[in-house]
């Protein structure tokens, strides 16, 4: 088995397919957009393959250590940031394979008119435990 | 038993052949295994207060009382008693058969091997499925599902078809070698289930796996620093490594050559104890070494075994020989940037290995050999401007 991150960026990532914002959907192609991410988790769970998803505010703070007794410098949000990540899900599957498709069937999550947003999904390994045997 | 904290080693050694007394009962496998992960609870929970004379016996009546619990508040109720009672007596089997038909069972070809792993180590191991979770960094529903549905995928499997032992060692080499370094030692528990194996049935790779799990094992203290980052095997501290279980495993090895049936399992460990054998780095005996990856090479032709004995053959006839075994193989198999690298090094050309280095610390899997590559490079560019 081996984890692997779904990564979903608000920007950064190559064009959808079915491109429209959010915003410019109806309430309902919302609403159906939400149940299908539910019903793939739960789904994922019943497989034995569901680790963890999470949904990210899309501003963020970076921070750093300015030196001792000193508070941490603040800045941002930059609101030109090239790369903007929405959210993620962690999955545990048997295979690199696996792992793509299911990456595609998320992917296909309604969105404007109903149909499939078609959106790019990063796939990025975890890195794991060393194996015991290495000779 | 006399009374004081229960030994659940030995508590978890008599899960098999109760959940086999269960199924011969007429229960089926998945609600006898569910019936003795109760019971388990239970014994816990009483033994070390009142323990009993015969805990098998005990093991069984309270599992099988489980089960006619869970049996008569399912839906189906009426249905299942009659399959109960119309079971026709038991015939008799001995527990170490009944112990390697679970193994057979919980190993299935039909099984992912992560379905296969997570089930052996609950119906044969006797984990919890919270205990298996946590070995595995996943929430406790998701282990659950996973097992409930390895159940389902073997509910038609009779529990006495003949198995192949190879599945078996497949699963329990997983355990061993794939194990995260959670609260449960799944490499303690490895060993133990193959143990179990061994005395089970009598087969020369079962004892090959046993003794290179053991030769291994031996090694575990000095494999890593405090900090967690790696030592390579050349500069471990020997006086860390276990003595007694390398012994152990060499004698469990021996027996097995001797016997004349030569498989991966005991190929992989006659190369892990000339390892074991080496009083110091220098003596290792690499010529054997690479007698023993060529007959690896011949049983298996992996890949990632000639790659190994590219490193083999560095060591033995020194590093040119090492890249002339190593050319012919595909660049992108696991771990070729790191052998390349280490190999361009020993030659001397310190520019090349460094930026191999590099290449190998971006493709490492784990943070653990990533880092220590990283230093690798690290190293040798200090080196390069003097």
């Amino acid at each position: 088995m081996a984890k692997y991150l779904l990564l979903k960026h608000y920007r950064g990532a190559p064009a959808a397919v079915n491109n429209v914002p959010m915003d410019r959907w109806s309430e309902g192609e919302i609403s159906a957009h939400v149940q299908y991410m539910r019903d793939f988790a739960a789904r994922l769970e019943s497989t034995g393959e569901f680790v963890d998803a999470q949904a990210l505010a899309p501003e963020g703070t970076f921070v750093r250590y300015d030196g001792e007794g000193r508070p941490p410098v603040t800045d941002g949000p930059f609101a030109e940031t090239k790369d903007l990540i929405a959210g993620w899900m962690v999955i545990d599957v048997d295979s690199h394979e696996r792992a793509l498709e299911l990456a595609a069937e998320l992917s296909a999550a309604p969105g404007a008119g109903g149909e499939p947003i078609h959106e790019w999904l990063e796939v990025r390994p975890f890195l794991t435990e060393p194996p015991t045997v290495t000779e | 038993m006399t009374a004081g904290p229960v030994d659940e080693q030995g508590l978890r050694a008599l899960i098999p052949s109760v959940i086999a007394v269960l199924v011969r009962r007429g229960a089926d496998f998945a609600a006898a295994e569910d019936a003795v992960q109760e019971a388990l609870v239970e014994a816990v929970r009483s033994w070390e207060t009142d323990p009993p004379r015969d805990p098998k016996g005990w093991l069984v009546t309270v599992s099988w009382r489980k089960f006619l619990d869970a049996a008569r508040s399912d839906a189906s109720r009426r249905r299942r008693e009659e399959v109960v009672e119309e079971q026709p007596p038991p015939p008799p089997g001995s527990s170490t058969d009944d112990t390697l038909q679970l193994y057979f069972l919980c190993a299935h070809p039909s099984l992912t091997p992560a379905s296969a792993v997570a089930l052996t180590l609950r119906a044969v191991g006797g984990l919890t499925t919270r205990q298996i979770a946590e070995a595995y960094l996943v929430p406790e529903a998701t282990m659950a599902q996973r097992i409930s549905r390895a159940k389902k995928t073997v509910s038609s499997v009779r529990l006495d078809q003949p198995g192949d032992v190879a599945t078996v060692l497949r699963v329990l080499y997983l355990v061993f070698n794939e194990g995260y370094s959670g609260d449960v030692d799944l490499a303690a528990e490895a060993i133990r289930l193959t143990r179990q194996l061994a005395t089970a049935i009598d087969h020369e790779e079962v004892s090959g796996l046993l003794a290179l799990m053991l030769l291994h094992h031996a090694r575990r203290a000095a494999r890593t620093r405090a900090d967690g980052s790696l030592v390579p095997l050349a500069q471990q501290d020997r006086g860390l490594w276990d003595t007694g279980l390398i012994a152990e495993g060499i004698e469990v090895l021996q027996a097995a050559l001797a016997r004349d049936r030569l498989g991966e399992f005991q190929a992989q460990a006659a190369i892990a104890a000339l390892h074991a054998d080496a009083l110091t780095a220098e003596g290792t005996d690499w010529v054997q070494i690479v007698e023993w990856y060529d007959e690896l090479v011949r049983l298996t032709d992996n890949p990632v075994v000639r790659l190994n004995r590219a490193v083999a053959v560095g060591e033995a006839d020194g590093p040119r020989a090492g890249l002339a075994a190593l050319a012919p193989l595909d660049p992108g198999l696991p771990r070729h940037a790191a052998v390349s690298a280490y190999l361009h090094e020993r030659d001397g050309d310190l520019t090349t290995a460094a930026k191999l280095y590099v290449e190998a610390a971006s493709k490492a899997t784990n943070a653990a050999e990533r880092d220590h590559l990283t230093r690798q490079a690290a190293r040798l560019n200090g080196r390069l401007r003097g």
